[in-house]
């Protein structure tokens, strides 16, 4: 197997991206950003007049967070699933690109700093949102965009290990509702995992947006404790770590 | 020194051989093409040249360089216009040409000065604002092979440059490569279109199932395996309807028609139910010989040569069966 071989040609490729992205922003951000808001409305305003403070705080004011963080990790999936199988499979972009000086692993890496740029994007986006709802408490917030960007690498690195698996259209449907939603659910966006079955403690813990919810809402509520940056540590092992397998499993689709 | 150099260039793709130890060079300022049918490799090697495929075996050097060792350094004086269209329909006109020159790290102003040439040499200067998939097939074509210009290549590889597209649009697209030709652009093709090929090539090779079976110019092939002219005998459909082999009456009349004009004839061959016969040197003569015949032929027609008889002769098929 041929090493990794990347070069600066990544930010090329990224500025690609970063073309195309100012062309139809308006569609693509308003698109992410109406989500978030609607989870906000119902759960928040709606479900949380009903529902008892969670750990001392109003319902509205816990959840908040949590939708940063998980608008975040649903920005770079999407782009690292179908945004990049649509360029690979079906607008042949990545074929065009290795022709030239690019490499393949340059393409693959700039798809992965983009779903990175989206994620950080779109979390601070609601971040913005949240502020001016009065529901972020202290200025350790400017935190949340570097912990995003972490955040938003990791998701890209484990949507693009889906796509090298399993490159089809219908597949992409179960890593949504397969993998994405139940951590979606189960990571303390909505609600907090101590009282749920020690197994889904546990489980919970193996969630990498368990460890980004657990950093955004201590950064937004100022509730900063040294435990948080095992969590910032947890996150960065894990992108580390799996860093050059989606490069070698998306390496097989367009070399052939 | 040669542009490319093949030597027992092998494919394998899945345990098959797509690219059986071929050997070939490409000259300087030269137009060198690849034809045969789909599927006879002529796209795995130009795959290998620009090295998107990896070589299985043998030796494979592009501009001097091993195309192992150095792709980076290879792609960024090639050309590639591949067989399926792959412009960024995200992007406009003009764009793809500036976007895909920073893939070569050209300095923008350059890029836009040669971008807006190449637009101009292709006839789509006044598209450069319009989306991709506005073009027709023939403008997105012209752009194609106007991308794979933008870094002033040593080398042009174009696969299949005219593949479905209307004779007019094609008739354009081989003006613009005859003219790069002129300007002394290494060019190389793959078709199998055999006009194409003629058209286009100085010399070229004939590659059918993953084997190299003739080299040469396209005039010289032409000469050497079919003679100048070729009498095409129609054995009638009444006969042989559907067969893929002549039936016994048509192998008679073959047998029949090739005692007669045996004198005449430098070779035959029989494809389906027609029959191909290469006069030594007087086609008309054996035309008037085939017509004084009793028998009924469905159709008699006497033609230039071409490559396609060449392959035919070679492979016993045609290049669109």
């Amino acid at each position: 197997m041929r090493p990794i071989d990347i070069s600066p040609l990544v930010w090329q490729v990224l500025r690609r991206h970063l073309i195309v992205f100012s062309r139809n922003w308006k569609t693509n951000l308003s698109f992410n950003f109406f989500e978030p808001l609607l989870y906000i409305a119902a759960l928040g305003l709606g479900l949380g007049a009903y529902v008892k403070p969670m750990e001392g705080l109003p319902y509205l004011h816990y959840l908040a967070p949590g939708l940063v963080a998980s608008s975040a990790m649903f920005a770079a999936s999407y782009e690292c699933t179908y945004g990049t199988f649509v360029r690979m499979e079906y607008q042949k972009t990545f074929h065009a690109m290795v022709a030239t000086p690019v490499s393949i692993d340059d393409v693959i890496v700039a798809e992965i700093l983009y779903g990175t740029f989206k994620s950080v994007l779109y979390g601070s986006v609601i971040l913005v949102v949240i502020l001016a709802l009065g529901l972020v408490a202290s200025p350790w917030a400017l935190l949340v965009p570097p912990v995003l960007a972490v955040a938003g690498l990791l998701f890209a690195i484990l949507s693009m290990i889906w796509t090298g698996l399993v490159p089809n259209m219908e597949n992409f449907n179960y890593f949504f509702s397969l993998i994405m939603t139940p951590l979606f659910l189960f990571s303390g966006v909505f609600f907090p995992l101590s009282g749920l079955p020690r197994l889904i403690q546990t489980l919970a813990w193996a969630s990498p947006l368990y460890h980004v919810v657990n950093l955004v809402r201590g950064l937004v509520l100022g509730q900063v404790h040294a435990e948080l940056i095992w969590d910032f540590i947890w996150l960065v092992t894990l992108t580390a770590v799996l860093f050059p397998l989606p490069l070698y499993l998306m390496r097989r689709l367009v070399i052939k | 020194m040669d542009v490319i150099v093949a030597e027992k260039l092998t494919k394998e793709y899945n345990g098959k051989l797509a690219v059986r130890g071929i050997n070939f060079r490409v000259r300087p300022r030269e137009c060198f093409g690849f034809l045969g049918p789909n599927g006879a490799g002529k796209t795995t090697t130009v795959n290998m040249i620009y090295c998107l495929s990896p070589v299985t075996a043998g030796r494979l050097t592009v501009l001097g360089m091993d195309v192992q060792k150095h792709p980076r350094e290879i792609k960024s004086r090639l050309g590639v216009v591949p067989q399926e269209n792959n412009l960024d329909p995200d992007l406009k006109v003009l764009q793809n040409l500036l976007v895909y020159a920073s893939y070569f790290r050209i300095p923008a102003a350059t890029a836009r000065t040669r971008a807006m040439e190449l637009l101009e040499f292709f006839d789509l200067a006044d598209r450069a604002q319009d989306r991709v998939d506005r073009l027709s097939g023939g403008m997105k074509r012209r752009l194609t092979i106007a991308r794979a210009l933008i870094n002033n290549p040593d080398l042009v590889i174009l696969d299949e440059p005219t593949t479905g597209l209307d004779p007019q649009a094609r008739h354009l697209v081989w003006q613009r490569l005859r003219r790069l030709k002129e300007r002394g652009v290494t060019l190389l093709l793959t078709t199998h279109y055999l006009e194409e090929a003629s058209q286009l090539c100085d010399r070229l090779v004939i590659m059918d199932k993953g084997e190299i079976l003739e080299e040469g110019n396209p005039g010289g092939l032409v000469v050497k395996h079919i003679g100048r002219e070729v009498v095409e005998v129609g054995l009638g459909r009444m006969d042989c309807a559907g067969q893929l082999k002549p039936a016994a009456n048509c192998d008679n009349t073959v047998k029949m028609v090739v005692d007669r004009t045996n004198h005449l004839l430098r070779d035959h061959l029989t494809v389906g139910d027609n029959l191909f016969l290469f006069p030594r040197d007087n086609g008309q003569a054996l035309l008037q010989v085939l017509q004084s015949m009793p028998v009924r032929f469905s159709h008699l027609l006497l033609r230039p040569a071409t490559l396609e008889d060449v392959f035919l002769k070679l492979t016993g098929r045609g290049l669109h069966s």
